[in-house]
């Protein structure tokens, strides 16, 4: 039989390694959506003293080129320390999977940004970051183009329903262009409150429906 | 490709019948003059007469004269013709309007588009959750200067039947021509083109166990098209070109072949195959409808999982199925058709589509089954869809 896939890739869909949650998490993140086609969701667990990895886990909704790069980017990860995991490529985990088709490459972005994502929600959580950034409306926008608008299954911002974003004293109200009972409303309000929230200086959300 | 694979993806394309080789070889072999011979040798005589029989067998089961029909090199560029032949004819010149829908399959799709691009005016029907048309619809989108409707008579993806009948006669009452794509519903559903009132119908050779690159095109007498490719005069001087006689012989051949018998196995081996993922296999959902559906068609959504994965997995079990997926096209869309019926990505992506064949038995059906809950659960087990309440 033929597969369109590297050895390595179908092996990694079969049997991908270290898939689930872990148990108080700390950093955890989830990229993409049921809209885009794809969503990577990954948990990690972090010696707080050498700042090393001591276990990741991931799901993926996705095609066979997510699942398995979901899968490899845990290996990837597991025992590096949180600097050297960010800047894991996805070229390395292409690499490391024998190579992906063209078409397919952009399905392993996904799970590098949601790694990246959760060391990010780590240090966060953690109070890591040194140099605090003061949150500004580009921030907020930047934060929104990870989530996405179930009706095109491309983000928010780049589909314009996005009409306002207003930023004062640490509290964020954002206007979307969406009926208060559109059937992914809710959705949307709950990805935007994830992608918010671990933000420093942010202590309240509000986010409006038309 | 395997020997055990048990082939799903009968709409795309099926395997040829050995009934129907025999039935080309001669053409191939002995009687390989070109049919406009005819009055120069005597082999050029054997030649026309099986184009003549050939085309006359598949203009009688739907009720047209033979010289309504003309062989194309197959479906695609019969709706490619039916649409632009029309669309360009000086005598229609006054009139710029096109009525289709949105869930055609692409040949009529894309022909229509293109002559968007080129300024003609365009309405895209909305069909309902099961994938029909509402007349209403139609009627109030028809303009003074609507030139053609064109709407399928079953969906390729979720075997919606629409009323081509009502739908035909309303265009006659208006004075405007009806095409419609019978692609999957030649042989399959009967289709007479006089009662209906249709003016142009593309039928297609591969999807009937026939062979490839040959299909054709009904156009009823007196309707005005233009030449489509020049050179000769063959085709009633429509489509120039040295006839695929093998292939009208082997076309005819597999229409003759399509049993009333066979198509009630069909029905009920879908009904089995609904039935039995709905029952056994949790959230589901059943896309098209139930009643007026092509015999051959079950499309089913498995939520909280893509398509792609499941294929690739009863791939590797020995399955052949296809996915409205976007990660399954080489454009990245996912299924215009179930976006169509107001699905949303979610329920496109998880999308399969069962299409049967003569070749199909009970045992292939309750094999699928089988595989395709283990793959489903297996894909369940990592997805973070399915196990939301897991988080911590």
């Amino acid at each position: 039989m033929e597969f369109p896939y590297s050895e390595k890739v179908l092996k990694h869909f079969r049997n991908p390694q270290n898939v689930g949650e872990i148990e108080n998490p700390d950093g955890k993140a989830t990229e993409g959506s049921p809209a885009c086609g794809d969503m990577v969701s990954v948990q990690i667990k972090v010696n707080d003293k050498n700042k090393k990895i001591e276990d990741i886990k991931f799901r993926s909704y996705g095609c066979a080129s997510n699942i398995a790069t979901g899968s490899i980017i845990t290996e990837l990860a597991k025992g590096k320390t949180i600097e050297e995991a960010k800047e894991i490529t996805w070229k390395q985990a292409s690499k490391a999977l024998g190579g992906l088709p063209p078409i397919k490459a952009h399905c392993s972005v996904l799970a590098v940004e949601g790694l990246r994502a959760a060391i990010k929600n780590y240090e966060e959580s953690k109070g890591l970051i040194k140099e605090k950034t003061v949150t500004t409306t580009d921030i907020i926008k930047k934060r929104l183009k990870h989530v996405m608008n179930p009706l095109t299954g491309l983000d928010i911002v780049k589909t314009d329903i996005v009409e306002n974003i207003d930023l004062t004293d640490g509290k964020v109200s954002i206007k979307i262009n969406l009926p208060v009972d559109h059937q992914f409303a809710n959705n949307i309000k709950e990805e935007i409150k994830e992608k918010l929230d671990p933000l420093w200086d942010i202590k309240n959300i509000k986010i409006k429906f038309s | 490709m395997d020997k055990k694979t048990i082939y799903l993806d009968n709409s795309s394309s099926t395997r040829m019948d050995e009934k129907v080789l025999e039935a080309m070889k001669p053409y191939f072999f002995e009687s390989y003059a070109v049919a406009s011979s005819e009055f120069g040798y005597s082999m050029g005589i054997a030649s026309q007469k099986a184009l003549q029989e050939a085309r006359k067998k598949l203009t009688s089961m739907i009720s047209a004269e033979p010289e309504e029909f003309i062989f194309t090199a197959g479906g695609t560029e019969s709706s490619n013709i039916a649409i632009k032949s029309i669309a360009n004819n000086p005598a229609h010149k006054n009139k710029n309007h096109i009525i289709t829908s949105r869930i055609e399959d692409f040949p009529v799709l894309n022909s229509i588009k293109s002559l968007e691009k080129q300024g003609f005016d365009i309405t895209y029907l909305n069909v309902d959750e099961k994938g029909f048309i509402d007349i209403n619809e139609l009627e109030h989108a028809i303009k003074n200067t609507t030139l053609l409707v064109s709407i399928q008579h079953a969906n390729q993806e979720i075997g919606t039947v629409q009323d081509i009948e009502k739908i035909a006669t309303l265009c006659k009452s208006k004075g405007i021509l009806f095409h419609t794509d019978a692609t999957h519903t030649f042989t399959r559903l009967p289709v007479n083109v006089n009662k209906y009132n249709i003016d142009l119908l593309t039928v297609s050779s591969h999807t009937i166990h026939g062979p490839r690159g040959i299909g054709g095109l009904y156009i009823r007498k007196g309707t005005p098209t233009i030449k489509w490719i020049d050179g000769g005069y063959q085709e009633f001087n429509m489509r120039a070109g040295i006839e695929n006689i093998p292939g009208a012989v082997g076309f005819a051949k597999a229409a003759e072949l399509i049993s009333s018998q066979e198509n009630k196995k069909l029905l009920e081996l879908r009904d089995f195959l609904i039935d039995k993922v709905l029952n056994e296999i949790p959230h589901t959902t059943l896309n098209g409808p139930r009643t007026n559906r092509l015999p051959q068609n079950a499309n089913l959504t498995f939520h909280q999982v893509e398509g792609e994965s499941i294929t690739l997995h009863m791939d590797m079990r020995g399955f052949a199925l296809s996915t409205g997926s976007a990660c399954f096209s080489n454009s990245l869309e996912a299924s215009h058709v179930i976006m169509g019926i107001r699905g949303d990505h979610e329920r496109a992506h998880g999308s399969v589509r069962f299409s049967l064949s003569r070749y199909n038995t009970k045992e292939d059906i309750n094999s699928v089954v089988k595989e395709i809950k283990e793959v489903v659960e297996k894909l369940r087990e990592i997805s973070p869809l399915a196990n939301k309440q897991k988080e911590v």
